[in-house]
C-alpha cells in the first residue's frame, strides 16, 4: 500500500476513511455522567433555598409570557434527575451499539443548564431574554471571525491572524465612520481592512512560504503596535473628528420580532447582526453547495489534484483569504459601530484566538463554528449575568470555562478534529 | 500517536514513503518530483527558511523595520504635517521637520537603552544600558523556552500563561516564608520554574497522548492561568494581601529578592546573570546532550525519529517541561527582581508575546536568542525613554519589531526590494 514513489501522499490517505467509520463511543455517556455527578454535588453541598424566577419577556413584547416560578431545590433536582435520565438513555444506547442521537445531545444541555441556573439564581430572578440576547451580542465578534477562519483553512491557510483582522476592522470602522458619519461607510472600512491584514498574510504566506502559523502571530503583534501607536497619535487627541463612530441602529423585524422569546433574542438586532445571519448561511451554502466551493475544498485539500484539473491553486487561495480578511473586518465593525461608541487600544482583548478555537472545536465546518462561538459567547455572558445576581460561583471560573472547555474539545473528548489536510502548507508549482 | 503495536516494518515503510519529501532538508533534491512540499513541522520548514537566508538580508530587513517606523513616526508628528501643508513653497521646513521628528525618536530610544550623553557622571551615562540588560532577562529566558519548543517543531504560545503561575508560586515563597536567604531565594525560583514546567507540560501531555494541538492548548491555558491566577489574588487566604481588596498579594521578601549585581544604583539583578545561565544550559542541552539530539530528531521529522527508537510523545512532554521551566524563569525573574512589590495579573508584561518574536529572530538557538533578546530589551529600555522625552507611544516599537521578523522570515522579499541579486536556485 505504501510503496515507496508509487503512492503520492501515503499517510494522508488513511486518515479520512477512519474519520468516517462510526466508532462506537463511551465519551457521551462518560461526560453525561460526569456532568450529572457534578450538578447532583453541588446541589448537595449547597443546597439551593427559595425560588427561582426565569422572566421569559421583555416589556415590550407584543404577547408576552408569564414568569416562571419554580422552587429552587424542587426544580433543580427535578432536573438533574432529568439529566441522570438521559445519561441512563445514552448508555443503553451505548450498549447497543448505537450513538446517541442529537435531540438527546441538546435536551440533555438545555436540561443541565436550567438546572444550574436554578441553583446558581435560587431566591433571584433569571433574565433569560437578557442572557441570550447578550450571549448573541458577544457572540457576532467571534462567529465572524470563526467563519474568517474556515474560509481560510478551507483553502489551505492557516489564519492565526483573525485578532488582527478583527482590530483593525474595529480600527477602520471607527475612523472611516467618524470622518464620513456613515455607519454603513465604516463597515465596508472593515471589510477592507480586513482584507488589508489577508493581503499581507498572503504575500507572506503564499508568495513567499513563510510559515503561516508564524506570519499570522506576528502579524497580530504588528497590528496591536499600529493600531495603538495611531490611537495615542492621532485618533485620541483628536477623538471628537475621529473617534466618536456613529452606531447601526436597532431595527426589530416586524413580525418576527414579536415572536415570544425567539423574537427579542435574534429579530430586534441591528444590521450587522442580520449580516451575520446571512452570511452564516452564504459561506455555509457556498463551501458545500457550489462549484466555487469544491474549488476552494479542493485547494485546501489536495492542491496538486486540483492544479492538475486547472484550477489555480495560489489565485484561488488569494481570492478566498481575502473574502476571509472582508467577513473577520466586518466582525471587528460590530466593536466600534454597535458595542463601543469608540476605538481602544487592544479592544477585542484576543477573541480572535477564541474565534480559531471555535473554528477547531467546529471541525472547519462553518455551520458548526458558529455554533461553537455562539457556545463561547454565551459562556461569557452568562458569567456576566451571574455576576449582577450575585452567585455562588466565583467569576473567574466562569469566564474560564469556554477555555476549559475548548481544552477538553481539542484533546479529543468531542472527537478528533481533523484539519484539512494541506492546510497550512503552502503551494510551491514545480 | 501510540506506536506500541506497530511493527518496526511497517514503520520503515511509512518513512519509506515520506523519503522523498522528508529528505529536503540537505537541500540536494534530486529525487523524483514530489506531490507537495509536506514538511514534517511547519515550524520547522519556515526555521530553515529563516537560516536560509544570509547575513545582509538580515541587517536590511531591519533597515527596512527601522525605514518603515520612521515613516509612521514622521506622518504622525505635528510639525510635519503642519510644515506639509506649505512644502512647495519652503520645502526646507518640512524636511528639516522630518529630520528632527525622526532623528529625535531614535536619538532618544539611543539614550534610553544604552549611553545617556546628556548627564554628567558615568554611571548615570551608563545606566540606560543596565537597563537595557535588565529588561533583556526576562525576554532571553523566556524567548528560550518558545525557541527550545520550535526545535521539537512544537510552537508554544503559553509564555503568558506560564509566566503568570510561575510569578504566582514564586511570589507565593516569597512572601509566605521565613527561611534565610541561601535557602529562601534558590527555593522560589525554583517553584516558579515549577509552576512554568506543570503549566507547559500540560499541553506537552495532551499532545503526545491525544495530538492535542498545543498552539490551541497553550492558547486557551493562557486565559485558564489569567483567570486562575486573577482567582487565587482576589481570595483572602490564598494570594491576596492581608487586608487588601486589591488582586495583588504581598510583598516579596527582602531574602528571597533577586540582588542588585552592580550594587545600589543600578536596577540590574541577578535574573540577567540566570537567563545567560540558562542560555549556556540550553546551548548544552541542544549541542551536547542525548535529549537535544532526540528534541532535534524529533523537530526535523516526527516519523522517522520514530522509525529510529525516539519516544515521540516522551519528548514532546519533556521538552513543553523544560520550555516551561525556562519561560517561568522569566515570571521568577519579574516577581523576584523587577516588580517586588507584590504579585499582579499583568507581571508578564507582554513579554509571553514578545518572547515568540525574540525566539523567531533568534532563529531558534541558544546564542542568537541572546542577541535578539538584547535588542528587544534595548527597544523596550529606549521605548519608555523616547515615550517620555519626544512623546511618541512606545507602541511603535512593536510594530518595528514585528515588522523585523516579519521581513527576515522572507528573505526574497527584502531581495526584490533591494534589487538584490536571488540567491543561487534551490
Amino acid at each position: 500500500m505504501t510503496t515507496p514513489g508509487l503512492s503520492p501522499a501515503p499517510a494522508p490517505t488513511s486518515a479520512p476513511v477512519v474519520d468516517t467509520v462510526a466508532v462506537r463511543s463511551l465519551k457521551t455517556p462518560v461526560i453525561f455522567g460526569v456532568l450529572t455527578l457534578g450538578l447532583a454535588l453541588i446541589l448537595l453541598l449547597e443546597a439551593p433555598s427559595g425560588d427561582t424566577t426565569f422572566r421569559l419577556a421583555v416589556s415590550t413584547d407584543f404577547a408576552s409570557l408569564p414568569e416562571l416560578t419554580v422552587p429552587a431545590a424542587a426544580g433543580a433536582w427535578t432536573l438533574t434527575a432529568v439529566c441522570a435520565l438521559l445519561t441512563a438513555e445514552s448508555v443503553r444506547r451505548y450498549l447497543a451499539r448505537r450513538t446517541s442521537p442529537i435531540w438527546v445531545l441538546v435536551v440533555f444541555a438545555v436540561a443541565w443548564m436550567a438546572g444550574f441556573l436554578t441553583w446558581a439564581a435560587a431566591g433571584e430572578t433569571v433574565p433569560v431574554v437578557g442572557l441570550l440576547a447578550g450571549s448573541i451580542a458577544l457572540s457576532v465578534p467571534l462567529v465572524f471571525g470563526a467563519l474568517g477562519g474556515v474560509l481560510g483553512e478551507r483553502a489551505g491557510v492557516v489564519n492565526i491572524a483573525i485578532d488582527g483582522q478583527l482590530l483593525f476592522g474595529a480600527f477602520a470602522a471607527a475612523l472611516l465612520g467618524s470622518l464620513t458619519g456613515s455607519p454603513w461607510v465604516g463597515l465596508i472600512a472593515a471589510m477592507v481592512a480586513g482584507a488589508l491584514v489577508a493581503l499581507v498574510l498572503g504575500l507572506f504566506a503564499i508568495t513567499y512560504f513563510v510559515d503561516q502559523v508564524i506570519v499570522g502571530v506576528v502579524l497580530n503583534v504588528l497590528v496591536i503596535g499600529l493600531t495603538s501607536f495611531l490611537f495615542s497619535q492621532v485618533l485620541a487627541p483628536n477623538a471628537a473628528t475621529l473617534n466618536t463612530p456613529p452606531r447601526f441602529p436597532r431595527i426589530p423585524i416586524p413580525v418576527l420580532g414579536d415572536i415570544p422569546l425567539v423574537g427579542p433574542v435574534f429579530f430586534r438586532q441591528t444590521a450587522v447582526v442580520y449580516l451575520l445571519y446571512i452570511a452564516v448561511a452564504v459561506v455555509a451554502f457556498a463551501l458545500y453547495r457550489t462549484r466555487w466551493g469544491l474549488r476552494v475544498r479542493a485547494v485546501g485539500e489536495h492542491p496538486l489534484a486540483a492544479d492538475t484539473v486547472g484550477i489555480k491553486v495560489n489565485r484561488t487561495r488569494y481570492r478566498t483569504i481575502l473574502l476571509a480578511g472582508a467577513v473577520a473586518g466586518m466582525g471587528g465593525a460590530f466593536y466600534t459601530l454597535v458595542s463601543v461608541p469608540q476605538f481602544n487600544r487592544e479592544m477585542t482583548g484576543g477573541a480572535g484566538y477564541i474565534a480559531l478555537a471555535a473554528v477547531i472545536f467546529g471541525k472547519w465546518d462553518p455551520i458548526r463554528a458558529t455554533l461553537a462561538a455562539l457556545l463561547f459567547g454565551f459562556a461569557s455572558n452568562l458569567q456576566g449575568v451571574l455576576a449582577v445576581i450575585g452567585s455562588p460561583v466565583p467569576s473567574q471560573f466562569m469566564l474560564m470555562l469556554p477555555y476549559v472547555i475548548t481544552i477538553f474539545a481539542v484533546a479529543g473528548l468531542v472527537g478528533r478534529s481533523r484539519p484539512p489536510a494541506a492546510d497550512g502548507v503552502p503551494y510551491r508549482k514545480e | 500517536m501510540s506506536g506500541t503495536d506497530e511493527t518496526p516494518q511497517t514503520e520503515a515503510e511509512k518513512l519509506g514513503g515520506a523519503g522523498p519529501t522528508d529528505t529536503r532538508p540537505t537541500g540536494t533534491r534530486t529525487s523524483a518530483p514530489e506531490p507537495e512540499p509536506e514538511a514534517p513541522s511547519r515550524t520547522h520548514s519556515m526555521l530553515r527558511e529563516i537560516a536560509s537566508g544570509n547575513a545582509l538580508a538580515g541587517v536590511l530587513a531591519v533597515v527596512l523595520a527601522i525605514a518603515v517606523g520612521s515613516l509612521m513616526i514622521a506622518l504622525t508628528d505635528e510639525r510635519v504635517r503642519d510644515t506639509a501643508s506649505y512644502v512647495f513653497a519652503r520645502p526646507g521646513d518640512f524636511f528639516t521637520a522630518t529630520w528632527d521628528a525622526v532623528w529625535g525618536a531614535y536619538t532618544a530610544l539611543f539614550r534610553g537603552a544604552v549611553y545617556n550623553d546628556r548627564v554628567d557622571d558615568f554611571a548615570t551615562q551608563i545606566r540606560p544600558l543596565t537597563d537595557t540588560l535588565k529588561f533583556a532577562g526576562p525576554l532571553i529566558a523566556a524567548g528560550l523556552g518558545v525557541g527550545l519548543a520550535f526545535r521539537a517543531g512544537l510552537f508554544n504560545i503559553g509564555g503568558r500563561g506560564q509566566m503568570l503561575l510561575a510569578g504566582a508560586a514564586a511570589g507565593w515563597v516569597a512572601f509566605a516564608f521565613d527561611l534565610p536567604m541561601v535557602i529562601h531565594l534558590p527555593l522560589a525560583i525554583l517553584a516558579g520554574s515549577l509552576a512554568g514546567a506543570l503549566w507547559a507540560g500540560i499541553a506537552g501531555v495532551l499532545k503526545a497522548r491525544t495530538g492535542a494541538h498545543e498552539v490551541i492548548v497553550t492558547i486557551m491555558l493562557n486565559y485558564v492561568g489569567f483567570y486562575l491566577v486573577f482567582f487565587m489574588l482576589s481570595r483572602q487566604g490564598l494570594l491576596q494581601a492581608p487586608g487588601s481588596g486589591n488582586p495583588k498579594s504581598s510583598p516579596a521578601k527582602e531574602s528571597a529578592i533577586l540582588p542588585d549585581i552592580l550594587g545600589e544604583r543600578f536596577n540590574l539583578h541577578l535574573g540577567f546573570v540566570l537567563a545567560l545561565v540558562a542560555v549556556a544550559y540550553v546551548w548544552w542541552l541542544l549541542n551536547r546532550a542525548t535529549l537535544g539530539y532526540r528534541i532535534r530528531a524529533v523537530g526535523e521529522n516526527p516519523s522517522a525519529a520514530r522509525a529510529a527508537g525516539i519516544d515521540v510523545g516522551r519528548t514532546y512532554i519533556v521538552v513543553m517541561l523544560i520550555a516551561g521551566a525556562l519561560v517561568g524563569l522569566a515570571g521568577t525573574n519579574q516577581v523576584l527582581g523587577t516588580v517586588t512589590s507584590g504579585v499582579t495579573v499583568d507581571l508578564d508584561a507582554g513579554i509571553g508575546f514578545d518572547a515568540i518574536t525574540v525566539a523567531l529572530l533568534g532563529r531558534s538557538r541558544p546564542l542568537g536568542i541572546l542577541a535578539a533578546g538584547l535588542l528587544f530589551g534595548a527597544f523596550k529600555a529606549g521605548g519608555f525613554a523616547m515615550q517620555a522625552s519626544e512623546g511618541i507611544p512606545v507602541d511603535i516599537v512593536l510594530v518595528v519589531q514585528s515588522l523585523i521578523v516579519l521581513f527576515i522570515a522572507a528573505p526574497p522579499l527584502v531581495r526584490a526590494i533591494f534589487r538584490l541579486p536571488a540567491k543561487e536556485a534551490k
